[in-house]
């Protein structure tokens, strides 16, 4: 058969668990670990089947402990796996916060570079399926602060294909979040062209290198909407509705939290003069802040309104009734575009 | 000692006692029986010259070319004789204080000041030595470790059906660490995916200032119980013995039996670092009392009883260890940091934009104080 391009339509978690079997028959060294990712499949099924076909030994169902999932994951890297570990939600990634921020992110620094620990970290995160507490959480700006660790979370079916398999080739350790409320999205998903970067020489540079860029999801003239993960198909809704009102914005969509894509988004900023950001995490000290102060050193002439941010408030996640006024929503992203083009 | 619990002197296994008179095991003897006269001349000469180091880097840092040190003095016996049983591929990982398993294990020990000097986070490579750096989050390692020992076995370097190729960990921690959950968790882990390690926790009485009371109501040995491993508590100023136990724990490891907990039962003769100030928390008489069970004088009594310690083989140990605190004083004192700008190396081990701009900035900023002729 030619080469012929083709593509599938895939949900999220679908694309997710394509890309680790496909990982996981490319390099024998890949190995996933985590809690009931064997025989049931994940609890979000991403791992569904990879038990049954490469077995216990590769798929891992481990004990009930994440700071001990992230440890011996270590251990292992440094005995050359590549583990990809799931931490089954969000909330309970704090028990292994020591050995992600204290060991993980230091070994290859503090080895002088004679240690890589190339673990991948999966992590369903962010909210709106009506969950109990602990099961909605935004964590990720907390190891995007942690040098060493990079940082990214795709929002489409092609970026969680194509992402999961970047970030297990990278060197470096690798904080995957998963928008777990659009892991049921559907999209066209290709499978060539990340496997012709990866099995190309320096294929694992040149996808590390891809890893860390923002992608324009949506061309605009007046406004940037920054978003990522879960925001971003909260933010081509809300630009097309703004485009109802005349306001034509741009959405970008990071995917990558660290290393952080500035010059897309300076870029952006530059274009427009007017920026919001859009994540689900609490404002207080959060990605929005950062890109704020970015913008503001880098483009702060060619602002013609203060960046806004939209985002979770400084409370605890609420009970379910309540998200979807905790999270940022269309109302709140509209008020936002209104108040940076009046400005 | 009539302390009770964990500091309970009861059931310790010995080969050799603080009067320096070989004592035989049923089980553990045999463990003991290849070691020569050559090797237990090099049991006292690694003593000896780990501790002839550990004073001059104590030393240094008293007359601030250090910025801390961390002393293993008394601690010597149980460190020797368990390096003394690693081959390739096993490989240990330590706490901080194994100094004298680092020089066994080859690492150049006045370099693992450049640690105390402020210069590197890591002072060799892990992959030379098949020791890996010392880590200061207590317990972390364990994990780090037993990750390890179950991609040894992964590997098929355990029960391999030619023993001389197998190969088992062993990670060192202290009696503070056995109360942190991520020891648990590697005994936990350790234990169901049967890996291939051994557990070593040198009890020495204190986590700085907390006696080991504060740390467990029961012998520390216990805990490897409740995870279904076998464990076995030994006298750690005891070289021979501790050789012995670790020598029959890793061989059980290496043929797959799985996972041991060795408890090493010693004495921090020294501070916790530089720092501390034992005093306030310990009396001269508990000193003294350890001090008559020194694991170095114990073990030259011994060979000198028997006739295998000439004069002239101490002299020439006392001699290498004054060459080594030399050696060490000079080295020590001639090292200047490098540029600054290497604080941006191997942040990553692929490059990041983030902090590839930083470094630019950096470099341009440090240059704008260069004076211009």
């Amino acid at each position: 058969m030619s080469a012929v391009s083709t593509a599938d339509t895939l949900t999220l978690a679908s694309a997710i668990n394509a890309g680790l079997r496909a990982a996981m028959e490319r390099d024998p060294k890949v190995l996933l670990m985590g809690e009931d990712i064997g025989i049931l499949g994940g609890v979000f099924r991403v791992t569904d089947g990879l038990f049954k076909d490469f077995g216990g030994d590769r798929v891992m169902d481990t004990p009930l402990a994440e700071s001990g999932i992230v440890g011996t994951a270590i251990g292992l890297a440094m005995r050359g796996y590549r583990p990809v570990v799931e931490i089954q939600f969000d909330g309970f990634i704090f028990p292994a916060f020591d050995q992600i921020t204290t060991s993980l992110a230091k070994l290859h620094a503090r080895s002088g570079g004679s240690i890589t620990v190339p673990v991948v970290i999966r992590v369903p995160y962010a909210g709106g399926i009506g969950a109990i507490e602990h099961h909605s959480e935004s964590p990720e700006v907390l190891f995007a602060h942690t040098a060493g660790l990079r940082v990214c979370t795709p929002a489409t079916p092609q970026d969680g294909f194509d992402m999961i398999q970047q970030a297990i080739a990278s060197p470096d350790p690798v904080l995957f979040f998963e928008p777990k409320a659009r892991y049921w999205d559907k999209g066209e998903v290709g499978r060539e062209r990340v496997a012709a970067q990866l099995d190309a020489p320096d294929g694992a540079l040149a996808a590390t290198a891809e890893l860390g860029h923002a992608r324009v999801a949506r061309e605009g003239d007046d406004v940037t909407l920054v978003s990522y993960g879960p925001t971003v198909r909260l933010a081509l809704q809300a630009a097309d509705v703004a485009a109802q009102d005349g306001v034509s914005a741009e959405v970008i969509d990071l995917r990558s939290l660290s290393p952080l894509d500035s010059d897309a988004v300076v870029a952006s900023a530059k274009k427009t003069g007017r920026v919001v950001v859009i994540h689900e995490a609490n404002m207080t000290y959060g990605s929005g802040a950062e890109i704020s102060a970015r913008i503001s050193e880098q483009a702060f002439f060619h602002l013609r309104a203060p960046v806004l941010r939209v985002g979770g408030f400084h409370a605890q996640y609420p009970g379910a009734k309540y998200e979807h006024e905790y999270l940022p929503n269309i109302d709140r992203v509209l008020d936002a575009v209104d108040r940076v083009v009046a400005h | 000692m009539d302390a009770v619990g964990p500091l309970s002197d009861d059931g310790l296994v010995g080969l050799l006692d603080h009067t320096g008179e070989r004592k035989e095991h049923e089980f553990f003897s045999p463990y003991a029986a290849d070691l020569t006269p050559d090797d237990l001349r090099g049991f006292y000469r690694a003593m000896s010259l780990t501790r002839a180091f550990d004073k001059e880097a104590e030393s240094l840092q008293r007359q601030g070319e250090l910025g801390l040190w961390v002393q293993s003095l008394g601690q010597e016996g149980a460190q020797v004789g368990s390096g003394a049983v690693l081959r390739n591929p096993d490989y240990a990982f330590p706490s901080y204080r194994e100094h004298a398993v680092a020089f066994q294990r080859g690492v150049d020990l006045p370099q693992m000041l450049t640690i105390f000097r402020g210069l590197k986070h890591g002072a060799w490579d892990p992959a030379d030595h098949n020791f890996h750096l010392y880590t200061l989050v207590i317990g972390a390692h364990t994990l780090h470790a037993t990750g390890y020992a179950m991609g040894l076995d992964k590997d098929g370097l355990v029960a391999s059906g030619k023993p001389e190729n197998d190969g088992a960990v062993i990670t060192y921690f202290g009696d503070g660490a056995t109360a942190q959950g991520d020891v648990s968790e590697a005994l936990v882990f350790a234990s169901v995916y049967n890996a291939p390690i051994v557990f070593f926790c040198q009890n020495n009485q204190f986590a700085i200032s907390e006696p080991t009371t504060r740390q467990a109501r029961v012998p520390l040995s216990e805990r490897g119980k409740g995870v279904g491993m076998p464990t076995v508590r030994v006298d750690g100023n005891d070289v021979i013995a501790s050789y012995a136990v670790t020598n029959w724990a890793m061989q059980y490891a290496r043929s797959g039996a799985g996972p041991v907990f060795i408890e090493a039962f010693t004495y921090r003769m020294g501070a916790h670092t530089t720092s501390d100030d034992p005093t306030r928390y310990r009396s001269k008489a508990d000193e003294a009392y350890w001090a008559e069970r020194d694991p170095i004088a114990r073990l030259a009594t011994h060979l000198t009883a028997v006739g295998e310690l000439p004069q002239a083989f101490i002299d020439e140990v006392v001699q290498e260890g004054k060459d080594l605190a030399r050696r060490t004083r000079e080295e020590v004192r001639s090292w200047e940091p490098g540029p600054n700008v290497g604080m941006f190396d191997n942040v990553y081990a692929a490059p990041h934009a983030n902090v590839e701009a930083e470094r630019a900035w950096y470099e341009r900023f440090e240059a704008s104080f260069v004076e211009s002729h």
